[in-house]
């Protein structure tokens, strides 16, 4: 697989990043030698062999159902850059 | 059954599959402990989790997954052993993790199909293709001010389950015959309220169309109706919107959809660009999802009586009608007021078709004037039992237990009560109502005369005169019986 600048520009895009003409150059190239350094790992037959989601052999610790009353709004809001009685104000999305 | 849309050209098919989102019922969020009520202040029950403050992890709750397995037994479904946390990443607004917590390749819950039934009888299966547990995101508000949306984190990290059917739907009765089958199941198992209004079971619509025996045409979503009428309404829509671009040489673009409820059309959204590359892979927060048998075993015994079982068992113990079964079984409030009332008294159980009637009609419209839900009748079960008895002993008759109804249902008093405190004892002694009879022919002698000229219609004002005197009491039969006999003596 090679990063090109189509690549670059559709990840940047999806990430809602804005990348120059010299970021993206550097940002392929960077892209392409870490591909190539995974790339050694085709080397090793892998048929039949589920893929690995985690590498830790323990159990999903799960918790009982029960809600704790935290009447957090004002935590939460704090950090907002905008607010309006209890909500967040952002731009206006349509849709 | 024709199932086709009559085109310019030809016969055309409609091929409909559904994605179904039901909210977990359940006191906490699917990772996080804040509540999960409905209209609460905005933001007032969102944790640093919900926030996704950095640093947060999330712990599943043990009883959404435990919901979620029910669901699939209730759909005759396959339970998956494994199962993984996938993230399904997007930006908006209201998903402050930036992705939504989902499960892509592994589903807790494999195929399985739930059954809708017709009113001429015949029924037909609707394939499951899975079920899988996802976080709710929270809620915006577009409309409260002109440059600015509002954001309410209270939903965000609700469990939901969303439920895929094959495309096996064929026309917009199917569809919402599917989804109240499905909210009845979610209902009977408690999984989900089943509460549209609220959204917490909402629907996501694929629709597309062919000429019959083709292969399946492009498709079109529409997301997120919640309301069984707006479901039908945005299918009929879109079908014919499809048609008419086809018929006329066009073809169908890939598109999703949302409806305006307001105009009744679809209309594309406009952000389309990259919508569909979520870049799903497995949470590295989150441990693959194992359930062992023994678990699956013991939430399949906690598993109560599902409608169709219901159902046959009303028909085979009460020789109901299967409509009449299938009326009483849709919401588990009505099975179970039913088997309350009925199991009142032991006479009962040799007139179930008129405790049905009872339910499903006067009490009903009585319930729906006064905008009420049977879970808070004021008429309890036990107090509707008397009622029958006392109507099927032949205590009152039909017509007075009507207004003894409506006494009960705005007074809270019982039907005994009301019958002794107004006198309402039907009369059945012969003497009494040939009293009342002979009253009505002495005060009536020119219409006794026309009646004996032919004029046989004058034979409901007489019954009409006695009821009066009776204050609607006489016994019904009786009184036409001694009339006519009192009547033609006279001829």
């Amino acid at each position: 697989m090679k990063i090109d600048k189509n690549t670059i520009n559709k990840i940047a895009r999806l990430s809602r990043i804005k990348l120059d003409d010299k970021e993206s150059e550097d940002y392929i190239n960077d892209l392409n030698s870490i591909l190539d350094w995974v790339e050694q790992l085709n080397e090793v037959n892998t048929e039949n062999i589920e893929p690995l989601s985690n590498i830790s052999s323990s159990i999903l610790p799960k918790r009982e159902d029960v809600s704790k009353d935290t009447n957090s709004s004002d935590e939460i809001l704090e950090n907002a850059p905008d607010k309006l009685e209890g909500f967040f104000a952002v731009p206006k999305v349509v849709e | 059954m024709n199932n086709l849309i009559k085109g310019e050209k030809h016969d055309w098919e409609m091929v409909i599959g559904l994605e179904i989102h039901a909210q977990v019922k359940s006191n906490s969020k699917l990772f996080s402990s804040s509540s999960t009520k409905f209209g609460s202040s905005p933001n007032s029950q969102v944790s640093l989790v919900d926030a996704a403050m950095p640093g947060m992890l999330p712990v599943i709750n043990k009883y959404c997954v435990e919901q979620a397995v029910k669901t699939g037994v209730g759909l005759n479904a396959k339970i998956n052993n494994y199962s993984v946390f996938d993230r399904k990443n997007y930006f908006y607004a209201d998903l402050p993790q930036g992705y939504q917590i989902s499960q892509y390749k592994y589903p807790i819950v494999g195929e399985g199909k739930v059954t809708i039934d017709f009113k001429d009888g015949t029924s037909k299966d609707i394939r499951i293709v899975r079920l899988h547990l996802e976080q709710d995101a929270g809620k915006s508000l577009h409309d409260q001010n002109p440059s600015k949306t509002y954001v309410d984190l209270n939903r965000s990290g609700v469990a939901l389950m969303e439920i895929v059917s094959e495309p096996d739907i064929r026309t917009p009765d199917e569809a919402g015959m599917y989804i109240s089958k499905i909210r009845s199941i979610l209902m009977y198992l408690d999984t989900c309220d089943g509460n549209m209004q609220e959204g917490s079971l909402r629907a996501d619509v694929n629709i597309s169309v062919r000429k019959p025996g083709d292969e399946y045409g492009t498709r079109c979503e529409i997301k997120n109706l919640n309301s069984i009428k707006f479901i039908k309404q945005a299918i009929n829509y879109e079908a014919k919107r499809q048609i008419e671009i086809l018929e006329s040489g066009g073809s169908i673009e890939q598109n999703t959809m949302l409806f305006n409820t307001s105009t009744g059309k679809t209309r594309p959204m406009r952000n389309k660009e990259e919508a569909h590359d979520y870049r799903y892979f497995p949470d590295p927060d989150l441990l693959p999802l194992e359930i062992s048998k023994e678990e699956i075993g013991k939430i399949k015994s906690s598993i109560p009586e599902l409608p169709d079982e219901l159902k046959n068992k009303f028909i085979e113990t009460y020789k109901l009608s299967n409509y009449d079964a299938s009326v009483l079984t849709a919401e588990k409030q009505t099975s179970d007021y039913f088997n309350e009332t009925i199991n009142s008294d032991s006479e009962l159980k040799n007139h179930a078709k008129i405790v049905v009637n009872w339910i499903t009609s006067e009490l009903f419209s009585l319930l729906n004037k006064n905008n009420q839900d049977l879970n808070n009748s004021p008429v309890s079960p036990e107090n509707l039992g008397q009622l029958i008895k006392l109507i099927s002993t032949n205590e009152i008759s039909g017509k007075i237990a009507k207004d003894v109804l409506e006494d009960m249902f705005s007074s809270g008093k019982t039907a005994r009560q009301i019958v002794d405190e107004k006198g309402l004892q039907q009369v059945t002694d012969q003497g009494e109502i040939a009293k009342v009879i002979d009253e009505v022919i002495a005060d009536n002698p020119k219409m006794v005369e026309q009646y004996l000229a032919g004029k046989a219609k004058l034979l409901g004002f007489f019954v009409g005169q006695a009821m009066k005197l009776t204050k609607g009491k006489a016994n019904p039969k009786m009184l036409n019986d001694i009339l006519k006999q009192k009547l033609n003596k006279k001829n």
